[in-house]
């Protein structure tokens, strides 16, 4: 500005440039906030999809050229056992590790009491879920150790002979998810403390008038207030099953004999080990597990855009 | 509360409580308990087959060892290059996207919302190529800083679901008023709402330093050598190399497992209360 006789029409094409900014700036803003966080996410998930995606039609060892293959990595997969073993231990896994949810609530209500101490026990309750899940593989393959481990001891006092649980195809999976069930455990009953601090004591004083304890109590008026506790609980814990990847790399490297494989292996090892850079086939065994993981994330995203909408 | 306070039953019901509290816990932690021993034991113990009593003395040399005869404290430090940056990284985008996404209404805001949380959920595999190219194109592989860049865009989803759920719960009429006033969108950004975000912003740091640590798919993917590696995949390594020396394994578990545990002792307000972010509201 260069002096007090200017007219406002001049003054608004003086400071044309901030003006844009100003009489836009609401619908800019957002656009600049989001930009960083945008430009990250669209190159490290969103692409790297599309990417995979894409590549599941090719064969490609990671250097090379890469050879158009149409639909003939799905169709290999369709005749291949090692994928089907792992596809039938990722069910388990999801459907075992869905003990976590009514385990963590049981655990939960134990030590929703107050007594003295009971916050440094609701801590060290707490502690597996802290702790990395290589550690914690390695705690239990340590438990289940032939001969010496803990687990293996008290099975050998019991029945007479021990059980080595990682080298026997028939029980390496049960003692994978047991490892895994532990952290899950403990990450489902910290909701779960979260949400019984929060149920309404009226409620439940109410209830007690009416003659209502126990088992009924917990189902007819303490869980339905726990709603959005076991939605994240399950949330998580499906999450965790289909994600199980850590665990058999740590305990068993999918062993023995690949009894032990999980889709999110079995990728891992065509696509990166030793066992050659089949990063094609790799992509699609990726696309299914991506698939099966879809069901859930849209039914998560479905409720919770349905919970956003009603608030 | 449910169930019955404790105090109002009977005292041999309290008694038997109070006894099932220790015993229960100790059973919980049985395997890490186990583990914890077995890294305090001379070797000669486990020698003689001494696997569950106590050791025959206190043998520190196990942790002294780990130390003196493997990388494990170059794993260490790698693990603290790799997480701290992207705590800081991770946490100040989505400080930035979390706050578009709570204060402005645009057409795709619910969209960009939903998108954030499902890549969020999406498994690592479907990622691993497309990311591990483009890190070595970028000439990131085998490097900190590759393995950073990744968590930080990766984490940033999470943590602006985290911000943006948080943000909505601050008063909308402090950023109104101000608007009124004629209060610049960053000034208030960097004035009035970042100044409220700061237990936010706790809760995430510890929450995202706890992932980045544990992380182990990414750390094998992208790294490959005990310059680069963090702690987990080292700790993978090295108990290839450490075959039936228990007492080793245990101790090196022990370490690499120590920062998150302390962070989680002392910040446990704050983890607690970003874990369970959600799980009251209705």
């Amino acid at each position: 500005m260069t002096g007090s006789a200017t007219t406002p029409a001049i003054a608004g094409t003086h400071s044309h440039g901030s003006g844009v900014w100003k009489r836009n700036q609401r619908a800019l803003a957002p656009w600049l906030f989001l930009a960083p966080g945008i430009f990250m996410f669209a190159l490290y998930v969103i692409y790297p999809i599309i990417a995979s995606m894409w590549l599941s039609f090719y064969d490609w060892d990671g250097l090379g050229a890469k050879t158009w293959l149409g639909l003939d990595n799905y169709a290999e997969l369709l005749d291949d056992d090692a994928f089907y073993t792992s596809l039938y231990n990722n069910i388990i896994w999801l459907v075992l590790y869905m003990l976590a949810v009514p385990a963590g609530l049981f655990i939960a209500l134990f030590l929703n009491q107050t007594v003295t101490g009971i916050r440094i026990y609701k801590s060290l309750f707490f502690f597996p879920f802290v702790i990395s899940q290589v550690v914690v593989g390695l705690i239990f393959a340590w438990f289940y150790a032939p001969n010496f481990g803990l687990f293996y001891k008290l099975i050998e006092w019991i029945t007479g002979t021990g059980i080595a649980v990682l080298a026997d195809d028939r029980y390496v999976t049960y003692g994978i998810i047991a490892a895994g069930l532990w952290p899950q455990i403990a990450y489902c009953m910290i909701l779960y403390l979260t949400g019984l601090n929060n149920v309404a004591p009226d409620q439940i004083e109410a209830a007690r008038l009416d003659g209502a304890k126990g088992y009924k109590m917990l189902w007819h008026v303490i869980l339905p207030q726990l709603r959005p506790a076991t939605f994240i609980a399950i949330v998580v814990t499906v999450i965790g099953a289909l994600r199980s990847f850590d665990l058999v790399s740590i305990m068993t490297d999918g062993g023995p004999y690949g009894s032990s494989r999980v889709l999110s292996f079995y990728m891992y090892e065509q696509a990166l080990s030793e066992y050659g850079f089949r990063m094609g086939y790799g992509a699609a065994i990726a696309v299914v597990l991506f698939a099966i993981m879809m069901i859930f994330i849209s039914f998560f995203i479905w409720k919770m855009v349905r919970d956003e909408r009603g608030m | 509360m449910f169930p019955r306070p404790i105090e109002n039953t009977a005292p041999a019901t309290q008694a038997l409580y109070k006894l099932a509290l220790p015993v229960a816990l100790i059973l919980w932690l049985l395997p890490l308990l186990g583990v914890a021993m077995t890294s305090l034991k001379p070797s000669s113990d486990l020698a003689q087959g001494n696997y569950f009593g106590l050791p025959s003395y206190l043998a520190f040399s196990n942790y002294a060892d780990v130390f003196n005869n493997s990388p494990i404290g170059q794993y260490i430090l790698n693990s603290f290059k790799v997480t701290i940056p992207t705590v800081i990284g991770a946490v100040a985008i989505s400080c930035l996207s979390g706050f578009a996404l709570a204060v402005y209404r645009f057409r795709m805001n619910l969209v960009l919302f939903f998108l954030f949380v499902a890549g969020n959920f999406v498994p690592f595999q479907i990622l691993m190529v497309p990311v591990r190219d483009l890190t070595v194109s970028t000439g990131l592989y085998n490097t900190i800083s590759g393995l950073a860049l990744f968590h930080i865009a990766f984490q940033s989803g999470f943590c602006t679901l985290f911000m943006r759920n948080f943000i909505k719960g601050l008063p909308f009429e402090l950023i109104e008023s101000a608007r009124v006033e004629g209060v610049s969108e960053f000034r208030i950004f960097w004035y009035i709402v970042l100044p409220l975000m700061r237990p936010a912003i706790a809760a995430l740091s510890v929450l995202v330093f706890t992932f980045i640590w544990n992380d182990y798919f990414w750390a094998t993917v992208l790294t490959t050598s005990a310059e680069t590696q963090p702690v987990t995949a080292g700790l993978y390594s090295l108990n290839g190399q450490w075959i039936a020396q228990w007492q080793l394994v245990s101790a090196g578990s022990i370490i690499a497992a120590m920062p998150p545990v302390l962070m989680f002792f002392l910040m446990q307000k704050h983890f607690i209360a970003g874990l369970t972010l959600g799980a009251t509201k209705g």
